[in-house]
């Protein structure tokens, strides 16, 4: 019998089995992958978002709760739950102090050679090296870590934990335990759950993040009468390549060419502003820009005079000397490709290019048009760059209160917890920005390891 | 077109530099991120630049079993023995660094058929005439004559810093350490502020080296295993760069005892050459064993079994100097000590037979990589 099942094995179920065995308590954590693939979507994450009142070793300036909730209410379009958002805005300003303390490393400023971010604190080395140092505390707390192991079940009576089955080393195993963390993750890597949402369209979806997202204990929870968070049909997607593989490509396959360039479609056609705002502030959107495009599939289009703007990205451009040239290497009508490129560039408006700032390059004219860096094609080569949506991860969750506690139709439940992606509906009802996945994986995690057991 | 460990190289660097989440770990990323495309003397220079910390393995999402297979510390190492082979001077001498222990071995062979005809126990023993030949207790130059060791070493020190001098000149070539940048931008400072620039860019690498400041950047030192942070290797490391150091300047200081005051050896127990000797044996005796022992508890995947080879016959060479060098210096009084000085000096020659060819050549190349990143540095 342990004190503390906690079922996930990413930033959030470590940080609550972390917690809870710091306490005293006898903790299991039941990761799905397998150890080389450990740590669910925070393997592949960069930095946390806190607030912080004044600079530290590890980020510049402030950010206070309130501009931190600003944001937040900006991106999700006020579909939050401010009190728990307040919650863990506050958590977030000792973060990394309690992160350190299970040897979680954070990237000190070099020399002024790498910049500090003023809103997120980067890991050292990044979310997979994170989840080895909470790993390795876990060891030391004699945490016990299972890899490959399948919830399948869930025994819950009166809303009250009392096992899990479990699919692991070949067998199926019951645990008990007096409490339950559930960290689990959404549902973004379930092909199947994505096309019931999404029909014929989700087979062209690609997910950025670890193949074991697949939701399995989500469902489990809803069907036992758990309060569902959150949009069902809603997900998190970019643009990335479209060449990238179908999971755990993790952050090299994004492309940052779009504003540099056009996006098109199969058809030939573009389909919405590429230069609206800076890269950064608009990636996000075209995940399902793309979504919505035949087949699910675009390619944006740069000349010579954009090569060196945008970050490298991990595959190679596909390169012709004329615009007809590169339509046939890329399957798209010559004639619309060549006839849209002719019409942007005659609706060009002179302008002084600037890549770094929102310059006044621009067209007139076109539907739609493109409201900064826009420049003519007039330089080949001419690069491709295929794009289609990369699924980040889903918005459905479980509802908790301010004790991390599930909500169950029938009232909260006792003893089922709830961290990370599985409840982050709660904060982020929409949107994204970055490191508040990270943020709500921690605040909630360490909510939920400290009220799983009280000693 | 790029080929083999150079090839795999040139796309783990395309990896990682659209990820750069290993970046604040050491040099070798942040050179990185100043390239666009990687080209081969690029990916030597990035080569020698690292240090073979490990964490930048353990941190990537990418590593296998990833389907992209990212090993950075493993792929670099092979590049650069590679360029350790292609900068080999003569040409043909490449190949020990392919049988690093046969070709040990046989320079062990070659200077012990070298020294022994030329020491007096040997010599009498042919000429039979030479009875009445007496080895003095603790006078090196009555078994060996003093110009007899000097023309042999004079001759080999010669070859063995023209062959460093030439592989530098060919590593200089190989990975680009003049050439420009490949960001296109053109250097702010210019004239004197440059040349300024470039003292201050071999004082700042010779701290690099001389603290090895890259296997503890980040305040914390490297890894052996995930997550297993040891101070062995840098420690290890210090003892046999400061124990050759102390070595060589124990030689030094003999040089200027005998050549500017002719004092002739042996020297006390208390004077200059004996003490630096003594403290810079130590060195050699702990650090290399330290080493020795710090890269079989290792994690093979951090390092390519091509350099991984390197390391056993070079640490070996400067294991035996020490011990015979130290045993001698107890033992010169004894009736044994010609056979111990012709084995003591056989080995030592045998090092420095192999200096060029064998693992010591990191140094030179890894601190030049060093002056470079540094440059880059200040006339980013």
């Amino acid at each position: 019998m342990y004190d503390v099942a906690v079922l996930g094995g990413g930033n959030a179920a470590l940080c609550a089995a972390l917690v809870a065995a710091e306490r005293g308590a006898r903790v299991i954590v039941l990761e799905r992958a397998p150890r080389a693939f450990r740590g669910g979507n925070s393997r592949h994450v960069r930095n946390l978002r806190c607030m912080h009142t004044a600079p530290t070793d590890i980020l510049t300036d402030t950010y206070s709760e309130d501009e931190f909730m600003e944001d937040l209410q900006r991106v999700t379009g006020g579909v939050t739950n401010e009190t728990l958002a307040r919650m863990m805005i506050r958590a977030s300003a000792d973060a990394p102090r309690r992160m350190r303390r299970f040897g979680v490393r954070f990237q000190p400023s070099l020399r002024g050679a790498l910049h500090l971010g003023r809103t997120n604190a980067f890991f050292l080395g990044g979310g997979k090296a994170l989840m080895n140092s909470a790993y390795a505390a876990a060891g030391r707390l004699g945490v016990r870590v299972v890899y490959e192991a399948d919830v399948i079940g869930l025994s819950i009576r009166d809303g009250r934990f009392e096992s899990a089955t479990v699919r692991m080393a070949g067998g199926e195993t019951r645990i008990a335990a007096r409490a339950v963390v559930l960290a689990a993750g959404g549902f973004e890597s379930n092909l199947e759950w994505l096309g019931e949402i999404w029909g014929e369209a989700a087979k062209n979806f690609i997910i950025r993040g670890t193949p074991y997202n697949t939701g399995t204990v989500l469902r489990l929870m809803l069907d036992a009468g758990a309060e569902p968070v959150g949009d069902p049909s809603q997900c998190h997607a970019v643009a990335i390549d479209a060449r990238a593989p179908k999971f755990d490509g993790g952050i090299v396959t994004r492309l940052d060419s779009v504003p540099m360039g056009i996006v098109v479609n199969k058809c030939g056609d573009r389909f919405y502003d590429e230069g609206e705002d800076y890269w950064p502030k608009r990636y996000a959107i075209w995940g399902r820009l793309v979504a919505q495009q035949p087949d699910q599939i675009a390619y944006s289009i740069v000349d010579a005079k954009a090569v060196g703007r945008f970050m490298p990205s991990v595959y190679p451009p596909i390169v012709a000397t004329s615009i007809r040239e590169l339509a046939s290497s890329i399957n798209v009508p010559a004639g619309t490709l060549a006839a849209t490129i002719e019409r942007f560039n005659a609706a060009v408006r002179p302008g002084t290019f600037d890549h770094q700032a929102l310059d006044d390059c621009h067209t007139e004219g076109l539907v739609p048009n493109k409201t900064h860096w826009a420049q003519r094609f007039d330089t080949p080569p001419f690069h491709a760059y295929p794009l289609r949506p990369g699924i980040t991860f889903t918005y459905l969750g479980l509802k908790v209160d301010e004790r991390a506690r599930v909500v169950m139709k029938g009232g909260v439940a006792e003893n089922i917890f709830a961290a990370g992606e599985i409840m982050a509906g709660n904060i982020l009802g929409r949107g994204y920005v970055a490191g508040v996945g990270m943020t709500i994986g921690t605040a909630f995690g360490e909510i939920a390891g400290r009220e799983s057991f009280r000693g | 077109m790029l080929a083999g460990a150079m090839r795999k190289a040139e796309h783990e660097m395309v990896v990682c530099n659209a990820c750069r989440y290993c970046e604040a770990y050491c040099p070798v990323f942040q050179a990185m991120e100043e390239r666009v495309t990687f080209a081969s003397g690029d990916l030597t220079y990035l080569a020698n630049l690292c240090h073979n910390c490990g964490e930048c393995l353990y941190a990537c999402q990418y590593a296998p079993p990833h389907e992209f297979g990212i090993d950075v510390p493993r792929t670099l190492s092979k590049v650069r023995v590679e360029s350790y082979e292609a900068s080999a001077w003569p040409a043909f001498a490449a190949v020990a660094f392919r049988r690093p222990w046969a070709a040990t071995l046989l320079a062990l062979l070659v200077s012990a058929l070298v020294i022994a005809p030329i020491s007096a126990p040997v010599a009498r023993a042919f000429s039979g005439a030479a009875r009445t030949l007496r080895v003095r207790e603790g006078d090196f130059y009555s078994v060996i004559p003093h110009a007899a060791m000097v023309t042999l070493f004079g001759i080999v020190g010669v070859f063995v810093v023209l062959a460093l001098v030439m592989g530098h000149r060919r590593f200089a070539a190989t990975a680009d350490l003049e050439g420009p940048r490949r960001t296109g931008e053109s250097p702010r400072r210019t004239g004197e502020g440059l040349r300024h620039g470039e003292l201050s860019s071999r004082r700042q690498a010779a701290s690099d080296v001389f603290t090895l400041k890259h296997l503890h950047a980040t305040g914390e030192d490297c890894v052996d295993a995930e997550e297993t942070r040891r101070p062995w290797r840098r420690w290890m490391h210090h003892c046999t760069f400061y124990g050759f150091a102390l070595c060589f300047a124990s030689t030094t200081a003999a040089a200027i005892y005998q050549l500017l005051f002719g004092w002739i050896p042996p020297y006390g127990y208390t004077s200059i050459p004996v003490v630096l000797g003594a403290l810079g044996g130590l060195g050699l005796l702990v650090g290399p064993a330290g080493l020795f022992l710090v890269d079989r508890g290792r994690d093979p995947d951090l390092t390519h079994v091509s350099e991984r080879s390197l390391g056993a016959p070079f640490l070996s060479m400067l294991f035996l100097t020490s011990l015979t060098g130290v045993i001698l210096l107890v033992l010169r009084e004894q009736p044994y000590m010609p056979a111990l000085l012709v084995i003591h000096l056989a080995i030592v020659l045998a090092l420095f037979i192999t200096l060029p060819y064998g693992k010591f050549v990191h140094g030179i190349y890894r601190a030049a990589a060093l002056v470079k990143f540094r440059r880059e540095e200040i006339t980013k």
